[in-house]
């Protein structure tokens, strides 16, 4: 016991403190406090009102940044005219299979590739050598392999999709804890439970990552494809409406693209959740 | 100290001039030993003194680790690590039944569960266990593909002292009712002479000490009789007066 002797002035009378303590207060809370629901949204919503009081004010210039009623207006406009729909659809058929393929694709690869050592000297080096070049940079040679139409875009977006997929799924499969091998190996299961058992349910967090990354690359690699040589789609619509300065159209296409990005990534999360409720007993 | 089991009953396990070496350095240096089948036995060293090396090569788990000799064991093995080594993404039962097969698995699988006390805690995930039920969990694992030969790592090395207590018992109560040959590597001399009937120290690579503990269960920690026991194990692991 030091001989310093705290005097707290607060100390109520019915318990005086002994020489040498003092009262215990609470100490200051440094983590932020509690986390309000849909709080997320506060940030969008306040830059929402900004931009339509500035709008309502005449402050911004109309040409520049159309007022939010009117991308509304031009929004549900394109859509009753039936060319929104259409060039939505389009866009989302090229998604969809170009992000299917790269599924597929990246989750073949990475199973090949992590459960037998000929797989991965044939395959990983070759993907990391395909990493490696920005997939973005191939385009000129795939238009000259597989024309301008459909087939090269969908290329193009398999290949952005599976790279993240097979990358994480690989260093999943081969990073398994070496304690569950051996687990595994003392329980007698045979290598089809051992990879059904417990290699692949042990692989799918990481499985997960990618497949996050693999949405997104999706929707990335078609906004650039669409921007740059397409004839339909919603990244063609803003093209055109650029060169007639259209930008109310153009930012129903922001508006559209976001929209999709926001709801698959939640999808993904969706599914992740359910797949991985083990995980939320580790983290509680 | 006679083996006084071995004309009873035909031995569960046999060693015989069995080396291990890592490196270069040996860890086991020909170790000729048989246990007898149904008996508990606890195996004390130093760490380092190649007791967890030992038990895994009774398990069949030192892949390409150097060494000689003879070695046979029974066919039905399990064991249990010091880490209860649930998988965490399968509920506690299946846990319990990995590997297991047969259409009563399940059944066996839950009458288990029972046994360690974990009823009702089937669908639990293991991140909800505690340390202590977890280790319950994996001893019940261990159960169900009813084993001939039971080795357990440092099973309770990780667990606090109560819960370690309550659980020499259920170890105890467990080999009772199912009579397994038990090899339990432990580096807890209180441990080795409340549970086992014989007490190996593992010293440079051999067997340095045999100890048959001719004591009735269930033993009590404070039995004084124990003590010279302790005593002598504490010598032949080298923990003079001087060293406490």
């Amino acid at each position: 016991m030091t001989t310093t002797t705290h005097t707290t002035a607060t100390a109520p009378a019915a318990l005086a403190p002994v020489e040498g303590t003092h009262q215990v207060r609470r100490r200051r809370r440094l983590a932020p406090g509690k986390r309000l629901p849909a709080t997320r949204l506060v940030g969008p919503a306040v830059v929402l009102a900004l931009w339509s009081v500035a709008s309502a004010a005449g402050l911004l210039d109309a040409g520049a940044i159309p007022a939010p009623w009117t991308v509304l207006e031009t929004g549900s406009r394109l859509w009753s005219a039936g060319t929104l729909p259409n060039d939505i659809l389009t866009s989302l058929q090229r998604a969809a299979t170009g992000f299917s393929i790269g599924l597929t694709v990246g989750i073949l690869l990475a199973l090949a590739s992590g459960l037998t050592r000929t797989g991965e000297a044939l395959i990983d080096g070759t993907v990391n050598l395909n990493r490696a070049i920005p997939t973005l940079g191939l385009i000129p040679l795939f238009i000259l392999w597989l024309g301008i139409g459909e087939t090269f875009k969908i290329a193009i977006i398999a290949i952005v999709v599976y790279i993240p997929i097979y990358l994480n799924t690989h260093a999943a499969l081969s990073g398994i804890d070496s304690r569950f091998v051996e687990l595994a190996e003392v329980q007698g299961l045979s290598k089809l439970q051992f990879i059904r058992q417990v290699v692949i349910p042990g692989a799918l967090p990481g499985f997960f990552v990618g497949l996050r990354l693999g949405v997104t690359g999706s929707w990335l690699g078609l906004v650039v494809l669409e921007q740059i040589n397409a004839t339909s789609g919603l990244g063609y619509m803003m093209f055109q409406a650029q060169n007639y300065g259209q930008t109310d159209v153009i930012l129903v296409g922001l508006v559209v693209y976001g929209v999709f990005g926001l709801i698959s990534d939640s999808a993904v999360r969706i599914v992740e959740r359910r797949v991985l409720s083990w995980r939320r007993t580790l983290s509680s | 100290m006679a083996p006084h089991t071995e004309q009873l009953t035909r031995p569960a396990v046999r060693l015989r001039g069995l080396t291990r070496s890592f490196e270069g350095r040996t860890v086991l240096d020909g170790i000729d030993l048989d246990l007898p089948a149904g008996q508990l036995t606890a195996l004390l060293g130093h760490s380092g003194s190649g007791k967890s090396t030992l038990l895994r090569a009774i398990a069949g788990l030192d892949h390409g680790v150097a060494g000689s000799g003879q070695l046979t064991a029974p066919e039905r093995v399990s064991v249990v690590f010091q880490d209860s080594r649930l998988l965490p993404w399968r509920r506690v039962l299946d846990n319990v039944l990995l590997g297991a097969e047969g259409k009563d698995a399940g059944r066996k699988g839950r009458e288990a569960l029972e046994e360690v006390g974990l009823k009702g805690r089937e669908r639990a995930w293991p991140g909800q266990l505690s340390g202590g039920e977890a280790q319950r969990a994996a001893l019940a694992r261990s159960l169900v593909t009813e084993p001939e030969l039971l080795l357990a790592d440092e099973p309770f090395g990780a667990l606090d002292a109560l819960t370690r207590i309550r659980m020499h018992g259920l170890l105890r109560e467990l080999w009772e009712r199912h009579r397994p040959s038990v090899l339990l590597v432990t580096h807890d001399v209180d441990e080795a002479i409340v549970l086992a009937d014989r007490v190996l120290v593992l010293e440079k690579g051999r067997i340095g000490l045999d100890l048959t503990i001719d004591r009735a269960h269930p033993r009590s920690y404070r039995d004084p009789l124990l003590g010279e026991y302790r005593e002598r194990l504490l010598a032949a692991l080298g923990v003079t007066e001087d060293h406490r």
